[in-house]
């Protein structure tokens, strides 16, 4: 297909939505001006992950970069495994695009865009979750309704992946190349649209997770993989520790495990709870059949399957839902084999673990410095995921950084935006 | 051999009193016999495997310790003086190529493993620990480390860390990138320094990829820690022969439409099979213009299933033949010719000048028909293998450096080869980097305002700009220079004329 087509193809949806400003031309020349009076600017593009990191210093309306403008698929050639896609194209349209012709986004990235997910007011319980076994539509239908639809821009801002992250890596394993606005208003170009180029400094992957405070992401060239053919989702009856060591040993087996989620069954029962481990088995026929085989387990309804893998994707699952917004949501990032978090010193009572055990989500009301410490411990570290904005603050949404390395992100920062114009204090105060 | 490029970095002699100084300072920390300086115990690294490009360090260090190389980078960083990290020196691009004026830091003698866990899946290993010795140690466990660079044997994974290596297997495991975890470092000022993390997606910006790949010039690698996979149960190759190298080039692209990802996927075009098949007898289709070589690898029932897939979309994408290997030895046999290439190269011609550069798959075709030409109008033959799957090219341009005629066009053709990567829409070096071998298309493949933001994240990490200095990212003086000898937009005047 040619780009011709593909652009003709592709509804200027993004546009309409956009208020504020233009496309490309008028992004650069806002940084332009803002380089000029040295006002501070916040990156936006479908607003889907707003609440996420710490409040964004000097953010103000009239200084927003509003990227949404900015849409529409520049390239996409199935054999080339490759898809270039200018920022503030909706991730739906890249998704629905793909899926056409077999291929997804390897990472499955989290859109947050659903009315159901748990940031926004009201809260309804995750079964109305999508149950149609077409992932995308049912959520779309949904998204328009909501207050924005997630942008690639945001996605690779936010570096946030999905389920898979487990088995096929994170976005930042898959950025190819990305164009990007610096604190100067130069319109930058890095990487490219193959998938082996050590030509110069792998500054594209870097934008991934940088939170927008490098600059304006404007493009991005995603490398892209065909969808498993078949899948099957297994359901375990194991206790915490059981399970972490199940899916450590399988792990190790050439069983193609995409996705794992466990969570107590009775939260809060004792203090080795028994629990429930799912399972996501992905690949080929074959491949998926001798998993099957090899590991056991009960196998779980497609059309299920697919709502509770949407449901731990965005945070729409019951664990996640059923939460009360005052009560601090931590993301504990681990090595697969730590021990199961001690819930009585860490003051949770139920809990969700992804990742074949290297993502941890707890609850609680304890001292982040304890949480902190505890996940520094055990060779991980943890995030203040979802929080008031004076806790947020009080001990910052990410772990803190070793002098030497936040010695490097300052000088980086500089490099990048010597004016601190974009973002400031989104990732720390620092930047 | 590779050829040489223009000679341009005059040899440094050593002050010697500053020499004395230096080697002075680091015996302070050092034993005397990691301490070299005489040329007859330096002249062993005056390159890497980009063996043209020589220059005699001011000294050698040969450290045991992490504690020593901090103690090493402090005292240059105090002394003013550049460091060049070197693992196995099997860099194909002179990345490792020593400074006259400066410090050889030889990492070979940390080559522990010092952990290998079976449950996590991960090995920490020290930087001179060598590629295969990780797999070699891994495997009783049923797992290996999938990046498999062609040097795999005496590389190390310092030196991948460098480079960002790739190998044969990257289309379905990934480059070091995708298979590294965590690196522990030395800032040139010799601060201890983390990127990364044994857990995933670790707080602030994500420094190990700009650390990968990074060619020596951000951190010094003291330790590394790696992902290990499940070893496949089988392995199987198939040998598809093919007509015209377009059709090959299609069939590449079937494939991929197909949805399959193999677990290799190499072209090799008639010159390479012609020149390979004596020295490796690999029993390649001689009569194809070009051979696939497709390996699928898993269960024995993924195997199966996916070997018959490929089967038929070869088949349907024009093969002439297809020979499937029945065991692991005729596996090897037919991959013995295709990872002999260099070797072979080295067998049929006195010189070779092996390129890198990496291409949309589309544009395959297209290139090897630009090269083919391009042998005419330089008068030298150039067998191509190729990392299809990935679109990585490896042009290997013959002739003989003895003929400077010869050498000068060997160094245009490949210069013009890199030049088409980059108006194709790719790049200059896909996995050998840029080194000082291929600092001048820096500036064909980025403009001025991307370079100076190269320089800035070498300044973010080394504000004395001290660790391999001049390596890599081209200064903007270069760059003029290189622009003064050329016409804009990567045209040369008088395109008509062969330049001798």
């Amino acid at each position: 297909m040619t780009n011709k087509m593909i652009d003709d193809a592709i509804p200027a949806e993004a546009s309409a939505e956009a208020s504020t400003c233009g496309g490309l031309d008028a992004l650069i020349a806002q940084v332009h001006e803002a380089a000029a009076n040295k006002t501070q600017l916040s990156i936006r593009g479908g607003d889907t992950k707003a609440w996420y990191g710490p409040r964004i210093e000097g953010a103000r309306p009239d200084r927003r970069v509003d990227v949404r403008a900015h849409a529409g698929i520049v390239d996409y050639e199935p054999t080339e495994l490759v898809i270039v896609a200018r920022a503030g194209t909706p991730l739906q349209e890249i998704e629905a695009m793909l899926a056409e012709h077999h291929q997804m986004l390897p990472f499955e990235p989290p859109h947050f865009a659903s009315p159901h997910f748990a940031p926004s007011p009201a809260l309804p319980s995750s079964s109305t979750v999508a149950r149609d076994g077409t992932m995308d539509r049912g959520t779309i239908s949904r998204t328009r309704a909501a207050s924005g639809r997630a942008t690639l821009g945001g996605c690779v801002a936010a570096g946030l992946s999905g389920p898979r992250r487990m088995s096929a890596g994170a976005v930042r394993d898959f950025v190819l190349g990305a164009r990007v606005i610096d604190g100067r208003g130069q319109h930058l170009s890095f990487g490219g649209r193959v998938m082996k180029n050590v030509a110069g400094y792998d500054v594209s992957r870097v934008l991934a997770g940088s939170h927008g405070t490098l600059g304006v992401i404007t493009e991005v060239s995603l490398k892209v993989l065909p969808k498993p053919v078949q899948t099957a989702t297994l359901s375990f009856a194991f206790g915490e520790q059981a399970a972490l060591d199940k899916l450590n040993s399988w792990g190790g087996l050439p069983v193609a495990i995409t996705a794992s989620a466990w969570r107590p069954e009775s939260p809060g029962a004792s203090t080795s709870p028994r629990g429930r481990l799912m399972v996501r088995l992905e690949g080929s026929e074959s491949a998926v059949l001798s998993g099957i085989r090899r590991i056991g387990g009960l196998d779980v309804d497609q059309h299920e399957a697919i709502a509770y893998w949407i449901g731990v994707r965005e945070q729409t699952d019951a664990y996640f839902a059923s939460r009360p917004q005052e009560v601090p949501l931590w993301r504990i990032a681990l090595p697969s084999t730590a021990p199961p978090l001690d819930a009585a010193m860490l003051g949770f009572d139920d809990q969700l673990i992804e990742w074949g055990g290297a993502l941890r989500w707890i609850a609680t009301q304890v001292d982040g410095r304890v949480i902190r410490e505890a996940a520094t411990k055990l060779g991980g570290h943890a995030t203040l995921w979802r929080a008031s904005d004076l806790l947020k603050s009080k001990y910052g949404v990410f772990t803190p950084l070793s002098a030497a390395l936040m010695a490097i992100h300052r000088r980086l920062k500089t490099e990048f935006d010597p004016d601190r114009l974009f973002n400031r204090g989104r990732l720390y105060p620092e930047l | 051999m590779n050829a040489p490029v223009e000679m341009e970095i005059a040899q440094r002699v050593p002050d010697h009193a500053r020499q004395a100084a230096v080697a002075r300072a680091l015996l302070e920390v050092l034993p005397a016999q990691s301490v070299l300086w005489e040329p007859t115990d330096t002249r062993p690294y005056e390159c890497d495997g980009l063996t043209m490009m020589r220059q005699l360090p001011m000294v050698v260090v040969l450290p045991d310790t992490e504690e020593q190389i901090a103690a090493i980078l402090r005292i240059c960083s105090r002394m003013g003086v550049p460091v060049v990290a070197r693992g196995a020196g099997t860099s194909l691009s002179g990345g490792a190529m020593p400074h006259g004026e400066g410090v050889l830091l030889g990492c070979a003698k940390l080559n522990r493993i010092v952990a290998m866990d079976l449950a996590s899946r991960t090995a920490i290993v020290q930087p001179g620990v060598r590629n295969l010795a990780i797999s070699e140690a891994a495997a009783v466990h049923g797992l290996y480390y999938a990046p498999d660079p062609s040097s795999q044997i005496a590389c190390t994974i310092g030196g991948n860390v460098a480079e960002n290596s790739g190998g044969v297997h990257c289309l379905k495991y990934g480059l070091t990138v995708h298979n590294v975890l965590k690196v522990r470092g030395l800032t040139m000022e010799g601060e201890a320094v983390e990127f990364g993390s044994a857990a995933p997606d670790s707080s602030g910006l994500d420094l190990l990829a700009l650390v990968i790949g990074s060619e020596g010039m951000l951190a010094v690698v003291t330790e590394v820690t790696v992902k290990l996979i499940p070893m496949p149960q089988l392995a199987r190759v198939i040998m598809a022969s093919f007509d015209n190298v377009e059709t090959a080039g299609d069939a590449v692209a079937a494939i991929i439409s197909a949805g399959i990802i193999p677990a290799g996927l190499e072209m090799m075009d008639q010159p390479a099979t012609r020149m390979v098949e004596p020295f490796a007898k690999a029993g390649y289709d001689l009569d194809a213009a070009a051979i696939l070589l497709c390996e699928s690898d898993g269960t024995p029932e993924e195997v199966a299933e996916e070997i018959a897939h490929m089967e038929s979309v070869l088949d349907a994408a024009g093969a002439k033949r297809l020979v499937v290997s029945r065991n692991e030895d005729e596996r090897l046999t037919l991959w013995a010719g295709r990872k002999n290439a260099f070797p072979a190269a080295g067998r049929v011609s006195p010189d070779y000048y092996c390129m890198d550069g990496t291409i949309p798959k589309k544009r395959i075709g297209e290139m090897l028909r630009a090269i083919q030409a391009m042998e005419v109008k330089y008068g030298l033959s150039c067998p191509n293998v190729f990392h299809a799957g990935d679109g990585n090219l490896h042009p290997l341009i013959l002739f003989d450096a003895n003929d400077a005629d010869q050498l000068r066009r060997a160094e245009d053709f490949g210069a013009e080869i890199l030049e088409r990567c980059v108006e194709f829409g790719g790049t200059i070096t896909g996995e050998h980097g840029v080194g000082i071998e291929k600092i001048n298309q820096m500036c064909v493949q980025f403009q001025a305002p991307e370079l100076a933001v190269f320089r800035g994240v070498k300044r973010a990490f080394d504000p004395a700009g001290l660790l391999n200095p001049e390596k890599g990212i081209p200064s903007l003086h270069r760059c003029a220079e290189f622009g003064r000898m050329r016409v804009h937009g990567g045209a040369l005047p008088h395109p008509e004329l062969p330049r001798f």
